[in-house]
């Protein structure tokens, strides 16, 4: 075990994958030399050759289309797109070709392919670089969503999701690449060495696909959150005096709905937390969700804490990132109800 | 004050919307047309670097004249049998065609598209290629799967979505998956399959295989970003890809200037990206047939991808949802300079002394006899209208595995 940050844990994972399989290459803008601009890949090159870690045209269309090319073909392409806000030219190679190949070639012809992409807000990135576009992919059948909140997730999930026969969109949020933020930024930064989640096995393990983790027990309110969101939700749980009941997804598709039902039915509450926009959001699923399967165990309105419904504000961006205050109000809402 | 209706100035800009010489109503209007002579255009060896061979985008690679004659260094100098086997594709194709476009006017299925006049490109490049070689075709390829014998009876399934479509239902008719046959499941988003054809190329290279790909695209297609980003992958890691453009004039309604074409051909986009570009008469087996040869050698080769454009005509309307004669002359087919693709190279075997005008009726009566009693067979075991499938094979396939929420929709379709 050693303590890794979440890019050394993703790093760890191509590596760890790539030293099994020589089915699996990566590629992405300055994924190459460079070893990618937040250094996911950093080292891959000079270890596996530049035929297995190399760089792409600014072209995230000819990146999947030709990702999608390869996986059909038999290997297993991990692609980076630089910042999942770039992902738009990209979209329809994902949407109409990597979701659908398995279904309507019968089976026949499949894409076992990941796309790696940082997303979300929390960095001074403006519009371009701070976009949480995960219900895009979650809206879409035969794609899965996968995002880790920890070294250790990011590792185990990377893993599985390079190991899995479907696509898998692979959301990193870039927020925590380097240690957790509980969105409080007026407090000092801690690194991830200080996080017990930060222990990471040097070699292969998975965490499976479509299964959630209760990070915090509590008998009060149920917050669902992913990524970021996970340590915002621990943060206001500690500062509220709720006894908060705390489920990291991990996976979007297929979300693990009997961990939300089971905690949901326990605590009769729940508030739905992301950065991404409100309206057709992943929250609005969930929230349907937790209705359709725990309406009568209800004590309360269900809450949504969101990114607002405007494009992501530059200068604003601590008025638009959920943060505890934000969260603790919509838990007491839930309580007072 | 309003701009549209303001006084015109005499430096005012005005928009150039491009339109086809012909309407209906219009006489067709092929003239002012110049092609080299069948034969004039050399042959260069398969290692020439691209820059050279620029020049290729502007001409029109031919081998057959109109007599039958086949002349020239691209002449491929097949032999006669196997001459008369791709006669026998094109013409098994275009009486499949003609079957099953009257099999969607009877209400047999939803949909179908036919390929006539379109036959060589399709033939010549199924015959010409490894049957091992990846195809990612578009919709009107169906001479691919002829010529590498697929039975006829699984693409007749498909088309009639019964019990036996190996596409279990799926898939608009014609929109054929065969991974035996090299034959990459269509997509009716229209070029998405080029930038797939390169990665394809890219893995074989990459794994150390001796397959290439090759993909074919409309020339109305062209204009999608698929087709600069296929291009520029091609070109950056010398996928062993051939990417086809077939330019037969008509994309549905718009013709080929709607796509860029009125100031240029579609071959010479390959010479921005440094892919040579090769322009072939596609209405001539022989040409296809070398052209496909020479840029299948440079691939295997390791020399990198080319870029060929077919240069054709639609002689049927662009599907069962349209027609032709609301937006082109009726006749416009007729008048084409090129002739057609089967004639042709009828004419070419009669010249030789290795066909007839008996054998080829003949043949034509084998084709659609051929044709007629695979599809009693075919309907025999059920068309659209039957509904051949399980609610529940629906959820399959989505996926490897069926998840829960699969699983549930699953249960709640069949309450």
């Amino acid at each position: 075990m050693a303590s890794m940050s979440m890019i050394q844990a993703l790093n760890s994972a191509l590596d760890t994958v790539m030293g099994r399989d020589p089915n699996v290459l990566t590629f992405g803008e300055d994924v190459g030399y460079f070893g990618g601009v937040f250094k996911v890949t950093e080292h891959l090159q000079q270890k596996y050759g530049a035929k297995r870690c190399f760089d792409a045209p600014i072209s995230e269309g000819g990146i999947a289309g030709t990702a999608i090319g390869m996986a059909v073909y038999g290997l297993r392409p991990v692609v980076e797109i630089q910042f999942a806000d770039y992902m738009y030219p990209a979209y329809d190679q994902l949407v109409s070709e990597a979701a659908k190949i398995r279904y309507r070639s019968a089976g026949e012809f499949t894409v076992p392919l990941t796309v790696r992409m940082p997303y979300g807000g929390g960095i001074f990135g403006g519009q371009t670089h701070s976009q949480s576009p995960e219900a895009l992919f979650t809206h879409v059948a035969g794609l899965k969503t996968v995002i880790p909140s920890t070294p250790y997730d990011a590792k185990g999930l990377l893993i599985s999701a390079i190991e899995d026969d479907d696509p898998v969109i692979f959301l990193e949020p870039k927020r925590i690449y380097n240690g957790p933020f509980d969105g409080r930024r007026d407090r000092p930064v801690v690194p991830w060495s200080k996080h017990d989640a930060s222990e990471v096995p040097e070699g292969h393990y998975t965490i499976p696909i479509g299964k959630a983790a209760v990070v915090r027990e509590g008998a009060d309110c149920t917050i669902l959150a992913y990524g970021t969101m996970v340590h915002v939700a621990m943060a206001a749980a500690e500062e509220s005096g709720i006894d908060a009941e705390v489920i990291d997804l991990r996976t979007l598709v297929p979300v693990d709905i009997e961990t939300i039902v089971k905690s949901v039915s326990k605590t009769g509450r729940c508030v739905i937390v992301h950065e991404a926009t409100r309206t057709s959001g992943y929250g609005g699923e969930l929230s349907a969700l937790v209705q359709e399967h725990c309406f009568y165990q209800l004590e309360a309105p269900i809450e949504r804490v969101t990114g607002y419904d405007t494009p992501y504000p530059h200068a604003l961006e601590w008025e638009y990132f959920p943060t505890p205050p934000r969260l603790i109000k919509a838990m007491r809402r839930v309580m007072e109800a | 004050m309003d701009q549209a209706s303001g006084p015109r100035r005499s430096n005012a800009l005005s928009l150039h919307v491009p339109a086809p010489r012909a309407r209906p109503g219009d006489k067709p209007d092929f003239s002012g047309w110049s092609f080299p002579e069948p034969g004039a255009t050399p042959k260069p060896d398969i290692d020439a670097p691209a820059f050279e061979l620029r020049d290729y985008a502007y001409g029109l690679i031919r081998v057959l004249d109109m007599e039958g004659n086949a002349l020239g260094p691209w002449a491929p100098h097949l032999s006669p049998d196997f001459m008369r086997r791709a006669l026998n594709h094109m013409l098994l194709t275009r009486a499949f065609d003609e079957r099953m476009h009257r099999a969607q006017r009877q209400g047999k299925t939803s949909f179908y598209m036919q390929s006539l006049g379109e036959e060589a490109i399709s033939v010549a490049a199924g015959m010409a290629l490894s049957p091992d070689d990846m195809c990612f075709p578009s919709y009107r390829q169906q001479g691919l799967l002829i010529a590498r014998d697929y039975p006829l009876i699984d693409m007749m399934h498909q088309i009639y979505s019964n019990a036996r479509d190996p596409l279990k239902g799926r898939q608009l008719p014609i929109m054929y998956s065969s991974k035996q046959a090299g034959f990459f499941t269509i997509s009716g988003n229209l070029a998405t399959q080029l930038p797939q054809a390169v990665g394809w190329a890219m893995a074989s290279a990459y794994s150390g295989d001796v397959r290439i790909a090759a993909a074919w695209v409309g020339d109305g297609a062209t204009a999608e970003g698929d087709f600069h980003s296929a291009l520029t992958f091609a070109a950056v890691y010398r996928a062993p890809v051939i990417i086809n453009v077939t330019n037969n004039q008509w994309a549905i309604s718009s013709f080929q200037g709607i796509a860029g074409g009125e100031n240029t051909t579609f071959a010479a986009r390959g010479i921005g990206y440094g892919v040579p570009p090769l322009r072939v008469d596609g209405n001539d087996f022989l040409a296809v047939y070398a052209v496909t040869q020479w840029a299948a050698e440079r691939a295997r080769a390791n020399l990198g991808p080319t870029l060929i454009e077919h240069f054709s005509y639609r002689g049927g309307p662009h599907s069962t949802s349209d027609d032709p004669a609301r937006y082109r002359p009726a006749d416009e087919y007729s008048c084409w300079p090129l002739g057609d693709p089967i004639a042709r190279l009828k004419q070419h075997l009669i010249s030789l002394g290795e066909w007839s005008e008996e054998q080829h009726r003949a043949a034509q009566e084998e084709a659609a006899e051929t044709v007629r009693a695979t599809g009693r067979e075919a309907e025999k075991v059920g068309t659209l209208a039957e509904g051949a499938h399980a609610r529940a094979s629906m959820f399959d396939d989505v996926y490897k595995d069926v998840p829960w929420h699969l699983r549930q929709q699953r249960d709640e379709s069949g309450s």
